[in-house]
């Protein structure tokens, strides 16, 4: 791990975070490190930290949070939210920083992938004729291959922030 | 009872068996399902990179339901946490709701926080009843050993679930086998994550993720493991033979969905539940109880 460097703080993204009024108290956070205590993925890696992520967001760390790999190795488990003895909403605003990251560009190909078969057909995955013939076989509905209406939805929307 | 069935994107396309069982108990259960051919996926996999189409895409099937005047049962548990965490938001957050109901007016929609979302675990649990249940049984599991894992979205985050079950100590799952007949079996790593997120950013991190709980069953000396929901059963069965591999282990442990469960103490066979899908065998279990 790099020593932290205080001088490459942005309070901006303090601000930036707190703005989303669910996700404020975050500055309360007592360093007990009870987060990183329970975390799954901290079982297995010293690369994923998340009271390291909470500190670096209270000295409003931007680079490192949103250009480094480590909010993208969150578990989504919300295990260290339940912990968390100030009710801080760690989970929640990781999450939302891996959307700051993505605004940022700093997107796993996995997840940039999905976002596009999303936006593409409103699904993961396509439900074609074979997979059809195989519902039907064990009894179940058929479905249509792609949801047209939620592609319609995600593509007029205004306003949206291009990355491309 | 009647729901609309929230099947999302993997159950009907990768895990037919755990739709398959809760289909054929529903059905003994008098729980009627509707299916609406419009539902798209839940949202979920767009919330680490766009939130708000994450929300608008939940808003929408969340509107679909209402439409027609109808509660929504949900299979898989991330689809359950992005549908009820979108209607806690959106009942919570007055410009949240006019912002989405905006984009929703769009395709000739609004959304008015009309229907509830359960994950079918918890309509077992609350609606069906656990007395009913056990008046369902018709074969005798007494002896099969059931290690349950809870997974994440199930029971979190807990502010959206209205205190259904505890998540620091759920017993929802193990109440609903209890009254099937099985033996619940307690275990260390009960509450951990399956990994199954971190797949798309780090397959070898996820795998070791899912790995820490299979060594810890495989010394606890279970029959199968139980569980609600496709992301979970990924890790656990599909990828049980290459997490194997992976680390010169050897667990064969089959892993059986809650419905797969219930349906063989109500006597059911193994095509009924989908049973011959499931990626380790459970043939030796079958033999065991006579199905």
């Amino acid at each position: 791990m790099k020593r932290i460097n205080v001088r490459e703080s942005d309070p901006g993204l303090v601000e930036e975070v707190e703005s989303e009024e669910f996700l404020s108290g975050f500055r309360g956070c007592l360093g007990c490190g009870t987060c990183s205590a329970g975390c799954p993925v901290r079982r297995v890696t010293t690369a994923y930290d998340p009271m390291r992520i909470m500190r670096m967001l209270v000295l409003g760390l931007r680079q490192e949070l949103l250009k480094g790999d480590m909010i993208w190795l969150c578990s989504d488990c919300y295990t260290c939210q339940e912990n968390c003895p100030m009710d801080i909403k760690i989970t929640d605003i990781i999450n939302h920083l891996k959307n700051l990251a993505t605004q940022e560009r700093n997107i796993p190909l996995g997840v940039s992938t999905q976002e596009k078969l999303l936006k593409d057909q409103g699904k993961i995955y396509v439900i074609d004729e074979f997979d059809n013939k195989k519902r039907s076989k064990a009894g179940l509905p058929p479905l249509p291959a792609i949801a047209e209406e939620a592609r319609t939805l995600l593509a007029k929307r205004e306003g949206r922030h291009k990355r491309e | 009872m009647i729901y609309s069935l929230f099947l999302g994107c993997t159950i009907p396309a990768r895990s037919r068996n755990y739709e398959i069982s809760a289909r054929a108990i529903a059905s003994r259960l008098d729980i009627e399902f509707v299916d609406i051919d419009e539902f798209s996926c839940c949202g979920f996999p767009l919330e680490a990179s766009d939130e708000k189409g994450a929300v608008l895409l939940a808003a929408r099937n969340l509107c679909l339901a209402e439409e027609r005047g109808l509660d929504i049962c949900v299979l898989c548990s991330a689809c359950a946490s992005m549908l009820t965490k979108t209607a806690y938001h959106l009942k919570e957050n007055r410009e949240l709701r006019d912002e989405v109901n905006k984009e929703l007016s769009k395709v000739g929609k609004e959304y008015k926080g009309t229907s509830k979302v359960k994950h079918f675990a918890r309509i077992l649990l609350e609606d069906v009843g656990l007395e009913r249940i056990k008046n369902e049984v018709r074969r005798d599991l007494t002896g099969l050993r059931v290690a349950t894992h809870y997974g994440c979205h199930y029971l979190k985050p807990s502010y959206i679930y209205e205190g259904f079950d505890d998540p620091q100590d759920p017993q929802s799952l193990e109440l609903i086998l209890d009254a099937a007949g099985v033996t619940n079996i307690q275990y260390r790593h009960k509450k951990l994550c399956c990994g199954g997120p971190v797949l798309l950013t780090d397959e070898e991190l996820a795998l070791s993720i899912a790995r820490e709980k299979l060594v810890c069953l495989k010394d606890a000396g279970i029959d199968c493991m139980n569980l609600v929901c496709p992301f979970c059963d990924l890790m656990y069965d599909s990828n049980q033979k290459g997490i194997e591999a992976k680390f010169g282990e050897e667990y064969n442990m089959p892993v059986l969905y809650l419905p797969q469960i219930i349906g063989l103490a109500m006597g059911m066979g193994r095509k009924e539940l989908g049973l011959n899908l499931n990626s380790v065998s459970t043939k030796e279990l079958e033999a065991r109880f006579e199905v």
